[in-house]
This record gives structure tokens, C-alpha cells and sequence, in this order.
């Protein structure tokens, strides 16, 4: 064991901490916007909505990230139309293809989530609501919203982990977040053992406190469960 | 676009579909390889003994903590160091190349077995200790009852969970695609670099993907109404 150079390699990979932490920031809070879009879509009713917010979650969910990403990187720069429209500016970096494939991929799992969350909300909390004579806005934002946040929590915090641990992928497209420049001193060194205990040890640190974060959320959103003093 | 991917010399969709059974052949072999690093996992967790339940408490942690790729990229250059290392303690000290296919079930293996252990943990935990009372009082010894009620019980509580280690697992084959073994997405990147056409052959591999998941999710759903045929619907 080379104890020099794990501390060595300790600044160059604290410094992708941020790039790490941006791509899932940014992914999980677009991917939360596409999961609500189809999520409503799904319990909409409306037949043509939900069977394309279906196809897409069942697609998303049923092939690897991996192939996500290369579709969008090296798949869509393939096409004459792709690169002469306005998108090309982002698509063509790997930057914002990740963040794209990320959010794709987070927001088909999240709307399975959310439409959980959302369905098992009591009908009589609906019902009662609806006699007080609130409103379909009020009813969502004070009982549905409420109730379906609480239960959607710690299936929450699981996919935040997930998410974490899948922008390593982004290092498959030149990304350099803490994978990509673990890769890279690995392959200068070939200390492999050293950098990968202090490149997980930095992916053990930050998912802890998305777990601690989520746990606290969570404590602070159910002050009705906590026993009396 | 779509001749690409015609069948003999001239496309490459026998290549692909090779690429389909090599993925089918290791996420099987990681799969039952994760059964038994699963089993063993559970059984230390379960055990009264301390380190082991330690032991078994990090390996769960770090493995499922730590991303897929990283524990891949570990096997996968640390690999024959490791291998020679351990030849070396038995005196054997020439140069030993760890094949590919080796490297990506041990990795996937590792990866599927520290999420089995969780099922298989919570599934040992939900048989009702009446039923191991009662094997006892009937004389069942250790091995009997594991064999007769502690195992089938188990397996019919894990099922569903193991159903979706499994989908991981299919999925997690796709990154071993780095240690160049050529499966899906290998033959795909193969095909991609060698016509230019990169969307043809990754939108091949996803259509591939989701006919595996979806064969896989019917074959488990069929195999759970089988486990649940003895339990009354409520």
C-alpha cells in the first residue's frame, strides 16, 4: 500500500467532488420535472398521455444507462438534422448529454415513485377535502401534496444514491467527475488499490449525507409519528 | 439502415445477437455467482458472530455505496495483480492473465451478490419462527429444517426482490463492456466505429436490452405464481 500517493491523489479527486455533485444536482432536478410531467400524464386518464409516458418509462427503465448515454453522444450526432438545429450547441457536449441521459434515465424511475406516492394517498383524505369544498389546487396542495411527499421520501433518498453512483458513467464520455479522474491516475500509476479506496471513500462520504439529509427531511416532515415528550 | 443489421457477412445483426448470448451468459453466471456470495452475505448477517456480521455489514455498505464502474475498473486492472498475488503465497511467481469473461462475472458477481444478501437477509427474517418452533419440536434437525423450512420458505419471500437483483444485474453487464468482452454493447461500439452509423447499432443494443428484461421480468413473474401456489390469496 503506497500511502503517499493515496494522499497525493486526494486534491485532484476532491477537486471533481463539484462536477460530481453537479451532475446529479442538475439531473435529479430536471429528472424531477420529467417525472412529474409523466407521472401526471399516467394518472391523467387520458388514454394517448399515459401510454406515452407508459413507453417511456418502460423503455428507460428496461435498458442500461450506459446505452442511454452513447444513444445520445454518439447516436444523435450521427444525423445531418440533429447537428444542423439549435440543440447542436449542447449536444455536442458531453457535458450537457450527460445531464440529458441522467435526467432521462432518473425521471422514469422517479414518476414510478411519485405516481406510488400519489396513489396512496387515502381516497377518504380526498373525499373529506372535497366536502369542505376545497378546490382541485387547494385539495393537491394541501392534502395530496402533503401526504404523497411523506411517502415518497425514502424511495427518494434510494434514487439520489442510485443517482450518485450512475454519473460515474458520465466518465464513459470523456467526463472528468471523480470516476473519470480516478480512471486516469489509475492508468498513470497503476496504483490501483490505493485510489480506489480514496476515490470510494469520497463516494461513501456523499452518499452518506444525501442519506443523513434524506433522514432528516423526513423527521422534520412527520412531527406526528415522533413520540410525545 | 435497417440492412446494417442483416444477418451473415454482409450486416451484423449474427454479431449482435452473439453479443446478446455472451450478455445472457454473464449475467447468469454473476447472477448465481451473487446467489452465493447472497447466501453466504446473509447467513454472516444473521450469525451471532461479530465479525462476521461485521465482515458481511461492510461489504454490503462499500459495495453498494460505491459506483458499479468503480468496482468494475478495480477487477478489472487490479485484478491479475491480485490473482498473482495470491499464486505467489503457494510459490507460483510467472506472469498469469485473468480472462475477461472471469473478471466481469467475478465484478458483476460481487456487485449482485452485496444486494442479494438484503433479500435474502429480509426474506430469512420473514419466516414466521413458529414454523422453525414446530419443525423443532417435530425432531427436525439443523440441516432438515434449513432444507425443508427455513430454505422454501426463504426462496418464496425473496423471489420478488431477487427478481429485480437480477434486472440490475442484466443491466450492470453493460459496463463490463470497458474490459473490451464482447457483449451487447461491445459488439454494438464495434459495429458503431466500423460504419459510422453510432445510432443504428446503440438503438440495436437498447431493443436487445429491453427484449432481455422483459422475457426475464415474465419468466420470474411465472416462477413467483409458482412459489405462491400453496398460499391462500387474502
Amino acid at each position: 500500500m503506497d500511502w503517499e500517493l493515496m494522499w497525493d491523489s486526494v486534491p485532484a479527486l476532491l477537486a471533481a467532488v463539484p462536477l460530481t455533485l453537479q451532475l446529479v444536482a442538475l439531473a435529479l432536478l430536471l429528472g424531477l420535472g420529467m417525472a412529474a410531467l409523466a407521472a401526471w400524464a399516467r394518472l391523467s386518464g387520458h388514454a394517448v398521455a399515459a401510454g406515452a409516458a407508459s413507453a417511456y418509462v418502460f423503455v428507460f427503465r428496461g435498458t442500461p444507462l450506459l446505452v442511454q448515454i452513447f444513444l445520445i453522444y454518439y447516436g444523435l450526432s450521427q444525423f445531418e438534422a440533429v447537428r444542423a438545429s439549435l440543440f447542436w450547441p449542447l449536444l455536442r457536449e458531453p457535458y450537457w448529454c450527460a445531464i440529458l441521459a441522467l435526467m432521462l434515465n432518473t425521471g422514469a424511475y422517479q414518476s414510478e415513485i411519485i405516481r406510488g406516492a400519489i396513489l396512496s394517498v387515502p381516497q377518504g383524505q380526498v373525499e373529506a377535502a372535497r366536502a369542505c369544498g376545497m378546490s382541485r389546487l387547494l385539495l393537491f396542495r394541501r392534502i395530496v401534496l402533503p401526504v404523497a411527499v411523506r411517502q415518497a421520501l425514502p424511495a427518494y433518498g434510494n434514487e439520489i444514491i442510485l443517482m450518485v453512483k450512475a454519473s460515474s458513467l458520465a466518465s464513459t464520455i470523456t467526463l472528468l467527475e471523480i470516476t473519470g479522474v480516478a480512471r486516469r491516475i489509475i492508468s498513470q500509476t497503476y496504483a490501483v488499490f490505493e485510489i480506489f479506496i480514496v476515490a470510494g471513500i469520497l463516494y461513501l462520504l456523499i452518499n452518506f449525507a444525501a442519506a443523513r439529509l434524506i433522514r432528516w427531511a423526513e423527521w422534520r416532515m412527520t412531527p406526528h409519528l415522533r413520540a410525545r415528550v | 439502415m435497417i440492412e446494417l443489421l442483416a444477418f451473415g457477412d454482409g450486416g451484423w445483426g449474427d454479431e449482435m445477437l452473439q453479443g446478446a448470448a455472451m450478455t445472457v451468459a454473464v449475467a447468469t453466471s454473476a447472477f448465481l455467482l451473487g446467489l452465493v456470495f447472497g447466501t453466504l452475505g446473509a447467513s454472516a448477517k444473521l450469525s451471532r458472530n461479530l465479525i462476521l456480521v461485521g465482515v458481511a455489514e461492510a461489504y454490503t455498505t462499500v459495495v453498494r455505496g460505491v459506483p458499479e464502474l468503480l468496482v468494475i475498473y478495480l477487477l478489472f486492472f487490479g485484478g491479475s495483480g491480485m490473482v498473482m498475488a495470491l499464486a505467489s503465497v503457494f510459490g507460483y511467481d510467472e506472469y498469469i492473465e485473468v480472462n475477461a469473461f472471469v473478471v466481469g462475472v467475478v465484478a458483476v458477481g460481487l456487485i449482485s451478490g452485496a444486494y442479494s444478501t438484503e433479500v435474502i437477509r429480509g426474506a430469512a427474517q420473514a419466516v414466521p419462527y413458529g414454523q422453525i418452533e414446530a419443525a423443532r419440536a417435530c425432531g427436525m434437525g439443523r440441516w432438515l429444517i434449513l432444507r425443508r423450512i427455513l430454505g422454501p420458505l426463504t426462496l418464496r419471500h425473496a423471489l420478488p426482490g431477487l427478481g429485480n437483483v437480477w434486472q440490475l444485474t442484466l443491466k450492470d453487464t453493460a459496463l463490463i463492456s470497458v474490459t473490451a468482452l464482447a457483449e451487447i454493447m461491445r459488439q454494438a461500439a464495434v459495429g458503431a466505429g466500423s460504419t459510422k452509423q453510432p445510432f443504428v447499432f446503440y438503438a440495436a443494443a437498447a431493443v436487445l436490452y429491453l427484449l432481455l428484461t422483459t422475457v426475464s421480468t415474465a419468466l420470474f413473474d411465472r416462477a413467483e405464481k409458482n412459489a405462491m401456489r400453496g398460499v391462500r390469496r387474502a
